[in-house]
């Protein structure tokens, strides 16, 4: 039975456990910053030293850490890539803009439990040669941002920020950034534009990769917030211990956010890939299954971008089993909640946040309101997401509100097709279009069959198919 | 060759190493490196490679001349690089060529760098796709108004559409609606629903021009150019944006509805608003000027050019051009008249007459009696021309300053396009206008007898029109009538730069050639054309009857143009020392 | 002009710009100070921003357009957020966003802003609030609200005075 690893979540909703710094430092906070102070430089067997921060960026290199955001990229192999050498200031944005939905394990955090969050960051900032970090959070978590502010200021009272941290020598500044209102922020790049004060679009790679060319064009580290949480973590227990968490590849524990039609929606954490999809639903100490008399219609495993996952659908997954490779087939239920079983699922774990859908949902209508969400979001910079995102969610709004043609799924999937591959400046692309394509060719029987309805109705009312406008925005289209 | 004429003056850019790469299967040879938009070499990218190997990739956001934004994605291409085995050394196939790695993904050409070995690909299907997909992108929103956009003709979505769209549209759903007919500045106006943001002008105006005036307002498919509302686009560089905007979202409101594109008949020119010399193309139909657009030349203008100079034409198509040959006389009957003081009542001459009077007039002229102002505005030819007459009557000359504000850009302080040609044809000294009271005293005193003047209103220089009565003879060549013409004893209609051929000698010594796009009103004469007729008839001297032969005598003349032919000029002119 | 920042704003924006090594970073954080104050960013808000960063208007306002959270007019006293993406539609938002919009005799079809004739309340639908999990949620100004019934919804409405 998969029960729940609390590393990050241990202390934050137990009763009595408060956002301020005496709690924290009650339940041994800032312990694992006085520790990566006091490491002292290692002679290694070549003859060189290694420095305290070097080997805080060896150690999370062996813990095997994969970013929390979304994309799963190593952590140590993303500290690796900075550029040391330019004798430019290194900077460390901690990226809180959580919005992609389905997602609301950051916001716990944050809220709850901020000097967490600071830790991490203290540590990375000084593993990394940082000083100075931003923490950008949503505009839409104004209280958060009001709870990080006090929290640092205690961390200051404290010297665990500022001059000289605890008599190290160390200096290092965090400051708190909000945003204000948008999906894109999210992309590290385009958070970088928007802390630069400019609209955040995603720049261009090559060349600005922001390990080399990031925050004013000098190297810059973004990470998640649970990310950084776990780097405390690493320091605490070391990166080989932390490594024996989860499951080869796949180290340490997440935060799933679990929402839609289950009886126990919430966020859990677990070690990684020690629990499967189907438990996560269904396991009482987990979703306790779906609500009553409904049966499972769709999962979307890894926030509202990653590929759909159809009950009752298979995949061959690659398994090492008595050291040798086999395939297994497996059902969607049954793929471990992993970053490596989902993507040979043909989906991903993403943000760790899995929306479930049950028969009651009309699935055409669903992917009507992811689009809407990526029709509004697209920052609108490259032409295939600027003009496919808005073209995809109008088609969808005509097909679910009485105007569907039958070809109106091969339409839209040709639509998707344009976008994502590299054909757009950032992931957005893949973001906006994937949905559509896995929906439509899961589901592609419903999507005809509503285009069908129409056409037979107009066809009985002998009426010519309108050009439905969506409910268009206000704020896009003039002067909010 | 003489050693002072060259084509730039920089010293020889240090070698750059090349690389080899393939495009569409054919092996190249680039540079590794490439002057970048500010023209610092910056590392070559594939769109550069493909340029070097003649395969057009298409674009809309990339511009040679401004920081690379890589949001069209009209130039993706496919490519691969060498693969490499777990030793880190290149995998070969059996034919001992590098087996090629390709990239699962498409890559922007202009932002991507080349490495050696690398194979570009840019005519597969999946390019063709990607073009494809682009392009209906661009186009479901757009109006598909090409019967009344002026950019028809010259619009980049047309020529793609033609090249890599589809015939038809698969999009029926409504259309984004955005502002039209925006009057974003003085001079410019912006159709937002043609525009397909790619944002040329915006960085144009920014990072060229350095006026951060445009932006994008509103997100995602409602994205708008704006200025901030109440803040006029005005800057001296703004119309620069109507020529970069590869379709028909900005246009110049002195040009919009006016004349379809592919009526107009462009010719090679030369800007004369100031001594920067911007190259300009003119564009015309039926002997009527439309518009002037830059003519790329990177060691005068780039691609770009001055609002100012740019509108700066209407007068030559004036309608009180002068278009006689005038014979002034007071006991003659007036056929032409003006009210000014000092102006004599005209009748009309022909050249013939009127020339063969004049050299009568000047032969006979003692030596030192005549004293010549040319204005700095008069061709390189036409000042060496008056120069021969100088030397043989033994004349006093000079050239009228006109100065004006400079700019960091283009615009120079000196208003004359010509000032070192009157310099080194030895019209003026390197103080211009230093002989003008000398020659105001001379008429004064009565020493200076006779006075020919070129495309200057000399009343406004200290010659007052009181002195000019004086005179026995004032021949005055000009364009436009003024107090020296109407006091003049003979009025000799000369041309615009646009109506003759001849060359300028810019600020930094750049001698620029110009041909001819329309025809002089009435009797005009281009100025070379008849100065010829007038220098053969009062000198002996002859042999310039083409542009092309008076230029190469000149040039033979002329120290600082030795060397120089008027083939070398090609189209964008020869640095000589000054 | 009619437009200042009192003293003692200005001193907190003053503190805000020094966060940062390039004035511009602060953009956003001037504006979130700005719109805390006056409700809104007016055009003379957007100018004065710019004159204290050394910026265009146009950088100003390119921000203020983008970002949803800017408000150009003053919205409702009270500005209800319903979060409109697919965990809270499937959790019931539609419903909610109708019930705020009919209670408060507002288009309950329209998704963008709007505000009632006396400037009391504004509802919008806007996108996802990260808070999934207990869905359906919303914003009154700064409150966040977890499973929001149509109970719930009438309290907070009772509780916005």
């Amino acid at each position: 039975m998969p029960q729940e690893f609390k590393l990050i979540l241990k202390h934050l909703d137990n009763p009595g456990y408060t956002p301020d710094i005496e709690c924290y430092l009650r339940h041994g906070g800032y312990d694992a910053l006085k520790k990566a102070l006091a490491i002292q430089p290692k002679d290694l067997p070549d003859g060189k030293k290694a420095s305290p921060q070097e080997q805080i960026r060896d150690d999370v290199k062996l813990s095997g850490l994969r970013g929390r955001g979304g994309a799963g990229f190593s952590c140590g192999l993303k500290w690796s890539f900075v550029d040391r050498r330019s004798g430019k200031p290194i900077y460390l944005i901690c990226n809180a803009d959580e919005s992609e939905p389905g997602t609301f394990k950051d916001r716990q955090i944050i809220h709850k439990d901020p000097h967490q969050l600071i830790e991490g960051m203290i540590v990375s900032c000084f593993a990394n040669d940082v000083k100075l970090a931003y923490i950008y959070i949503r505009g839409e978590m104004p209280k958060g941002a009001k709870l990080l502010n006090a929290a640092l200021k205690e961390a200051r009272a404290k010297n665990f920020l500022g001059k000289n941290i605890l008599g190290s020598g160390y200096d290092l500044e965090i400051h708190v950034h909000r945003g204000a209102g948008a999906y894109i922020c999210g992309e590290e790049t385009g958070l970088i534009e928007s802390l630069e004060g400019k609209r955040p679009y995603p720049r261009i790679k090559p060349p600005y990769f922001p390990a080399v060319l990031g925050l004013y064009m000098c190297p810059t580290i973004v990470n998640n917030v649970e990310t950084l949480c776990n780097v405390k973590h690493i320091v605490t227990m070391g990166g080989p211990e932390f490594a024996k968490l989860g499951t080869p590849n796949n180290t340490g524990t997440r935060i799933v956010s679990l929402s839609g039609q289950v009886k126990r929606p919430g966020y859990y954490e677990i070690e990684v890939g020690k629990a499967t999809i189907g438990q996560l639903i269904n396991d009482p100490a987990f979703g306790g299954g779906l609500l009553d008399g409904r049966k499972l219609k769709a999962v979307i495993p890894g926030g509202s971008s990653s590929k759909v996952l159809k009950a009752g659908e298979k995949f061959k997954l690659k398994r090492k089993i008595e050291g040798k490779d086999v395939e297994v087939e497996t059902d969607m239920l049954d793929l471990p909640y992993d970053f490596d079983s989902l993507q040979q699922a043909g989906t991903m774990s993403g943000s760790s946040a899995i929306i479930v859908i049950d028969d009651s949902v009309d699935i055409v209508g669903a992917l009507a309101n992811l689009s809407e969400f990526y029709a509004h979001e697209s920052c609108g910079q490259c032409t295939p997401c600027r003009e496919g995102s808005l073209w995809m969610s109008k088609t969808l709004h005509r097909l679910t509100h009485g105007e569907g043609r039958k070809q109106d799924a091969d339409y839209l999937v040709k639509i998707a097709d344009n976008i994502p591959g590299g054909k757009t400046i950032c992931a957005f692309g893949e973001a906006c279009s994937w949905p559509v394509q896995s929906f439509v060719a899961k589901f592609k029987d419903e999507f005809v069959a509503k285009g069908a309805a129409d056409e037979e109705r107009r066809a009985k009312e002998k009426v010519q198919p309108k050009i439905a406008t969506p409910a268009e925005r206000k704020e896009l289209t003039t002067a909010h | 060759m003489a050693d002072a004429t060259t084509t730039e003056v920089k010293p020889a850019p240090p070698a750059i190493e090349k690389i080899k790469v393939k495009v569409d299967g054919r092996e190249v040879e680039v540079p590794k490196l490439t002057p970048d938009w500010q023209g610092k070499l910056a590392p070559t990218t594939m769109l550069q490679a493909c340029d070097i190997a003649k395969k057009d990739v298409p674009h809309y956001c990339y511009h040679p001349k401004l920081p690379v934004a890589g949001n069209c994605r009209m130039c993706l291409v496919e490519f691969g690089t060498p693969a490499l085995g777990p030793d880190r050394k290149p995998v070969m196939n059996p034919d001992g060529t590098p087996k090629i790695a390709k990239s699962p993904r498409p890559a922007i050409g202009c932002a991507t760098p080349i490495s050696p070995g690398m194979e570009i690909y840019t005519s597969t299907p999946g390019v063709k796709q990607m073009r494809e997909g682009v392009l209906e992108s661009l186009l479901i929103n757009h109006p598909l108004d090409c019967p009344i956009c002026d950019q028809a003709g010259e619009c980049k979505l047309q020529e793609y559409s033609v090249d890599y769209g589809q015939s038809a549209s698969r999009f029926v759903e409504a259309k984004v609606h955005k502002p039209k007919a925006v009057d974003l500045g003085p001079r410019i106006m912006l159709d937002a629903e043609r525009c397909i943001l790619c944002t040329r002008c915006i960085r144009f105006t920014k990072d060229v021009a350095g006026d951060d005036a445009l932006g994008i307002v509103n997100r995602g498919s409602y994205n708008t150019i704006a200025t901030f509302p109440g803040l006029p686009f005005d800057n001296n560089y703004t119309l620069n944006t109507v020529d970069i905007c590869p379709v028909g979202a900005l246009t110049s409101k002195d040009f919009r509805f006016q004349m379809r594109v592919w009526f107009l008949k462009e010719t090679k020119s030369v800007c004369t608003s100031c001594a920067t010399g911007c190259n300009v193309l003119i564009s015309s139909r039926e002997e009527k000027i439309y518009r002037y657009t830059p003519r790329d030349n990177d060691a005068v203008n780039g691609p770009w050019m001055c609002d100012a100079g740019r509108l700066n034409y209407k007068w030559i198509q004036r309608e009180d051009r002068l278009k006689d040959v005038l014979v002034g006389q007071a006991s003659s009957l007036p056929v032409s008249k003006s009210g000014q003081a000092g102006s004599l009542p005209h009748y009309k001459s022909s050249w013939t007459a009127a020339l063969s009077e004049i050299a009568e007039k000047l032969k006979q002229a003692p030596a030192g009696s005549v004293a010549i102002v040319v204005s700095a505005c008069q061709t390189n030819e036409e000042l060496w021309l008056i120069s021969k007459l100088k030397a043989k009557l033994g004349a006093i000359s000079d050239s009228v300053e006109r100065t004006g504000d400079a700019d960091k850009l283009l615009v120079s302080a000196d208003k004359n396009p010509n000032t070192n040609g009157a310099r080194l044809t030895g019209i003026c000294f390197s103080e211009m206008g230093i002989n003008l009271p000398k020659i105001a005293d001379g008429i004064a005193s009565g020493k200076i007898k006779s006075l020919i003047v070129f495309g200057e209103d000399v009343t406004k220089h200290g010659i007052s029109a009181e002195l000019l009565g004086k005179l026995d003879t004032l021949i005055v060549s000009d364009i436009l009538p003024n107090a020296t013409t109407a006091a003049a004893h003979y009025v000799l209609p000369g041309c615009a730069h646009a109506e003759k051929r001849g060359s300028f000698t810019n600020t930094k010594g750049r001698v620029q050639k110009f041909m001819q796009a329309v025809q002089p009103p009435g009797d005009a004469r281009a100025e070379w054309d008849f100065l010829h007729d007038l220098v053969y008839n009062v000198t002996g001297k002859n042999g310039f009857l083409t542009i092309e032969g008076l230029f190469n005598e000149m040039a033979k003349d002329v120290p600082a143009f030795n060397g120089l032919t008027w083939a070398s000029l090609s189209d964008t002119g020869v640095t000589v020392k000054i | 002009m009619s437009f200042s920042v009192p003293a003692n704003l200005e001193a907190e924006i003053d503190e805000l710009i020094t966060h940062y090594p390039v004035k511009r970073s602060a953009s956003l954080m001037l504006l979130h100070a700005l719109q805390e104050h006056f409700g809104h960013i007016s055009p003379e808000a957007t100018q004065w921003v710019a004159k204290k960063l050394g910026l265009q208007p146009i950088n100003v306002h390119e921000l203020v357009t983008f970002y949803p959270m800017f408000r150009q007019s003053a919205p409702g006293k009270h500005q209800i957020k319903v979060c409109r993406t697919l965990s809270c539609a499937l959790g019931g938002s539609h419903k909610l966003h109708e019930h705020f919009c009919t209670k408060l005799g507002l288009d309950p079809h329209a998704h963008g802003l709007q505000t009632t004739k006396d400037g009391k309340f504004s509802v919008e639908f806007v996108e996802c609030l990260a808070g999934c999990g207990m869905a359906p949620v919303m914003m009154c100004n700064e409150d966040f609200f977890e499973g929001v019934s149509e109970k719930k919804a009438d309290e907070i409405l009772g509780g916005c005075k």
